[in-house]
């Protein structure tokens, strides 16, 4: 349930994608650069009618592919604009050579992204493969549990990635956040506007005063360093998201960390997601806690940077851990999601807890309660030493055999 | 990159981004490239300026005369990558540019 935070919010009924229009709408960029594609089209249709209605002052860019999505806002950003872009899927595929461009010249886009699964076969519906693909591109990548989220994501998004000098995509799960309808709390223009502030570039092509030259060949003797100064940028942004999330909830009084823990702190038993998978695991979590099982919940808000030290110390504690993935990577091992935190534990030299991986939900396919509350029986008995914990990667709510 | 070879900036140093300064290929020797070098004839030369036209790398050097009218005065050699356009374009009846190997 969406409570006011803000004295001036105002309370809206919106689906995702209307929601992350709206706030396009605020932040008004000065060039958007989209094609449209499911379950992500909404977003830049309706942004692109702000733009024919006078709505908005923003150059709106109608392209021929993602790639030239992508490639306009980078030349436009890299020229000194503010520059946003949105996509899904096959979508945001198309624009893999250009993203690794993005963040190698340092430029801080904001995408707003729908999660929707890959080709082939083809399935327009949620599942997060699509932005797993794109998680060593050097972008950050903020998830949304729901509409408020990113449409809160969106506009924090603007002031992450400038500080960061990194591009940052913010995304929602397709259809189940994209096109559901939900009560949403939006602050004023003004107020929106103030908060990301004018975008001032230390350095834009169009400053003929002072030019130079970008992305030019860089080999053995400096591509490295090059390489290192993103990876480093990549890390650093971990402090630069907490201070917009600590700015944002002094304006709007929404908080926001890296990781979000719900009855976590005693928690016997943990489930890790991300997503909107993470609001049917609270309604889980409630219940086994009115029974007195003592579960708990970590939702990872921020993939990248990964938040390493703060996972680690967040579940130290808990005897039993299941990461749900809702990608699969095909890696022959485990997903994305379970190999970063299993790493950040054993880095942080946090043994106690047995770790499981789930895939769940890809293309679409349903995570009900009922899922979820067979895998927190299941971390039950791993940790009372019921049961072993599986070595290899399970499987939610898909036919094998 | 202002630095010599031997010293290279660091990641820290680095600005960020893969900018690039406007202007530095002054500073990078692309000479040491060369196998052939241009050698030029003062004596013949009749100033043509044809090498000078033709030179891809800007490395033949002029300058104004006594009477303020432009001559080739020499080569450039941190910059002249030896691709013998100069010599090749030099006028045949006067062949003031001939060209050289660097190691003999």
């Amino acid at each position: 349930m969406i409570k006011t935070v803000c004295s001036k919010g105002k309370l809206v009924a919106k689906t995702g994608n209307e929601v992350m229009a709206e706030a396009m709408r605020q932040i008004e960029p000065d060039v958007v650069a989209a094609y449209p594609i499911t379950p992500a089209t909404e977003i830049v249709q309706i942004f692109s009618q702000f733009v024919a209605d006078g709505v908005v002052k923003s150059e709106y860019v109608a392209v021929e592919s993602e790639h030239s999505a992508m490639s306009a806002t980078i030349a436009a950003s890299a020229a000194g604009a503010r520059a946003m872009t949105g996509t899904s899927s096959q979508g945001l595929c198309l624009m893999w050579e250009m993203l690794y461009i993005a963040s190698g010249l340092r430029l801080p886009i904001v995408m707003a992204e729908v999660n929707r699964a890959i080709s082939a076969p083809i399935n327009i519906h949620g599942d997060h493969s699509d932005t797993m693909g794109a998680r060593d591109a050097g972008w950050i990548q903020i998830y949304s549990e729901n509409s408020q989220e990113a449409y809160d994501n969106m506009i924090q998004a603007v002031k992450i990635a400038e500080k960061a000098k990194l591009p940052t995509l913010v995304t929602t799960d397709g259809f189940i956040i994209s096109h559901c309808m939900e009560v949403v709390e939006t602050y004023p223009d003004a107020d929106v506007k103030a908060f990301i502030g004018k975008y001032e570039p230390e350095r834009y092509l169009l400053d003929v005063k002072k030019p130079y030259t970008l992305g030019s060949i860089d080999l053995q003797d400096y591509y490295f360093e090059h390489r290192y100064q993103l990876a480093q940028a990549v890390r650093d942004a971990k402090d630069i998201v907490l201070d917009v999330s600590e700015d944002f909830k002094k304006t709007f009084g929404r908080k926001y960390d890296l990781c979000e823990k719900y009855m976590l702190d005693d928690a016997e038993i943990a489930v890790v997601v991300i997503g909107s998978t993470a609001g049917t695991v609270k309604a889980v979590v409630k219940e086994l806690r009115e029974r007195g099982i003592k579960a708990g919940f970590l939702k990872i808000r921020v993939y990248r940077p990964f938040p390493a030290e703060q996972i680690a110390k967040d579940l130290e504690h808990v005897k039993a851990v299941a990461v749900m993935d809702r990608a699969d990577s095909c890696s022959g091992a485990f997903a994305p999601v379970y190999s970063d935190v299993v790493a950040s534990l054993y880095a942080a030299g946090v043994t106690k807890p047995k770790v499981v991986n789930y895939v769940c939900g890809l293309g679409g396919r349903e995570i009900n309660t009922g899922h979820i509350a067979v895998v927190y029986e299941t971390l039950g008995k791993i940790a009372s030493g019921i049961e072993k914990p599986s070595n290899k990667v399970e499987y939610i709510n898909v036919r094998i055999r | 990159m202002k630095k010599e070879e031997n010293e290279k900036l660091t990641a820290a140093e680095l600005p960020i981004g893969d900018i690039v300064e406007a202007g530095t290929a002054v500073e990078f020797n692309t000479g040491n490239w060369r196998s052939e070098r241009p050698v030029w004839n003062k004596e013949k030369c009749i100033h043509c300026l044809t090498c000078w036209i033709s030179c891809p790398d800007a490395s033949i050097k002029i300058a104004p005369d006594e009477k303020r009218i432009t001559v080739v005065t020499g080569i450039n050699y941190y910059h002249c990558k030896g691709c013998g356009i100069c010599a090749k374009e030099c006028p045949p009846k006067i062949k003031a540019i001939t060209m050289e190997q660097e190691r003999k």
